[in-house]
């Protein structure tokens, strides 16, 4: 898991948020050393392998396992935390653990914005300024430079933006009851809603399951709005992202 | 829709950063992987810090951010400032190693690189849906800027 986290951080004492901001990036480093299936000796390795049981783990094991069961019980098993037979929570620490920086941050005193984007996903949490919300702009797949859409915060206190997309990089979403990379007809998926955890399993799921399946599923879900861009550059919305366009 | 502030100084949109906030930006444990080609547009060798040119006498003046090693290879973008405002960015090193690198490359990098000058009109403050080489690209353009002092 390889990946960069930015920050950015509005109002607290200089100190304060400085000292915030370095325990934040701790977290992150102890994140990627307990969940990495790139590093043998972390936890998640040792878990895989049989030679830790999850109440020998820290905390954070328990928690992240648990909440990505949820995420596999609402997704009704296309967001999976097992590759290739193996344990593989990958697809939820990234979301997890900027969400955590997030709250983090914004809990220190006279903090009155906090916006964490973890390798293209956003958990916006405030405001920059008493009368301008966060905006965080998609990235259009399929036109170079260009951006699908800007996301708004206004109006709400807690907002997430995460896309799932082959674009880049070819297709590195595997569907979970095939175990091969997942056949859709989607070049991307954002999904927006209060909690970066949460979006950035359903934006996985959601790309997974396709432009039609995918798009009826998301609206199913409470308190979350998605666009989904397909390959035939048509563009589907959930019927209340027009909301948080602007 | 917000009305859009022309003349506002540079926002670090991509990069999320200003004037009242606190930035950082960290990179995790990357695969391991085998070192590619890297090819290298100028002739200066890749700083191990964002290194910045002086200014012209058009006012503008480019600035070389970080080599980030991504797991398909080193990139080190250039930007290009002029009034405090970013006008261009070129990268100087990106993976070229095989035919699906220069097609992905081909296709990423100019997008990138207006994505950056687009999101500094658009007044965002980020942007969702970047993957690996993109994130590469987007801590060595954090790292000209910061070098640049904005």
């Amino acid at each position: 898991m390889g990946t960069v986290f930015s920050f950015d951080v509005r109002g607290g004492e200089p100190a304060a948020v400085r000292a915030a901001l370095a325990e934040a990036v701790a977290g992150l480093h102890r994140a990627d050393a307990l969940f990495s299936t790139y590093r043998d000796d972390s936890e998640v390795s040792r878990l895989a392998r049989g030679e830790l049981d999850v109440p020998e783990c820290a905390a954070e094991v328990a928690e992240v396992l648990e909440l990505a069961a949820e995420a596999e019980r609402v997704s009704q098993g296309w967001f999976s935390t097992r590759y290739q037979g193996s344990l593989d929570p990958t697809g939820i620490v990234k979301g997890w653990a900027a969400e955590r920086a997030a709250r983090a941050l914004a809990a220190v005193a006279g903090v009155r914005g906090v916006s964490v984007n973890g390798g293209g996903d956003v958990q916006m949490l405030g405001a920059p300024e008493p009368r301008r919300p966060w905006r965080v702009g998609v990235a259009d797949p399929l036109r170079p430079g260009g951006l699908a859409a800007v996301i708004s915060a206004a109006g709400t206190r807690e907002l997430a933006v995460a896309t799932s997309g082959t674009a880049e990089r070819g297709a590195h979403i595997v569907d979970p009851r095939t175990g091969r990379s997942a056949v859709t007809d989607l070049v991307a998926v954002t999904v927006v809603g209060p909690r970066l955890t949460f979006v950035d399993c359903w934006a996985t799921a959601a790309f997974a399951m396709g432009s039609r399946e995918g798009l009826a599923w998301l609206e199913s879900l409470p308190d979350v709005e998605a666009l989904l861009i397909t390959a035939g550059d048509e563009v589907r919305c959930t019927g209340g992202l027009a909301a948080r366009l602007g | 829709m917000h009305a859009l502030n022309k003349h506002r100084p540079l926002r670090r949109i991509v990069l999320a950063s200003a004037a009242t906030v606190s930035g950082t930006v960290l990179l995790l444990a990357l695969k391991p992987h085998t070192v590619p080609t890297v090819v290298t547009a100028n002739t200066r060798p890749p700083a191990a810090s964002g290194s910045s040119s002086p200014g012209t006498a058009s006012g503008s003046r480019t600035v070389t951010g970080d080599t980030v090693q991504t797991r398909w290879g080193p990139v080190q973008v250039r930007v290009t400032l002029r009034d405090g405002r970013l006008t261009d960015v070129t990268a100087v090193a990106y993976p070229q190693d095989n035919p699906r690198d220069q097609e992905i490359n081909s296709y990423a990098l100019p997008r990138l690189r207006s994505e950056a000058l687009q999101a500094q009109s658009a007044e965002i403050d980020s942007v969702s849906g970047a993957t690996y080489t993109s994130d590469g690209y987007r801590r060595s353009l954090q790292s000209a800027l910061d070098s640049a002092g904005l």
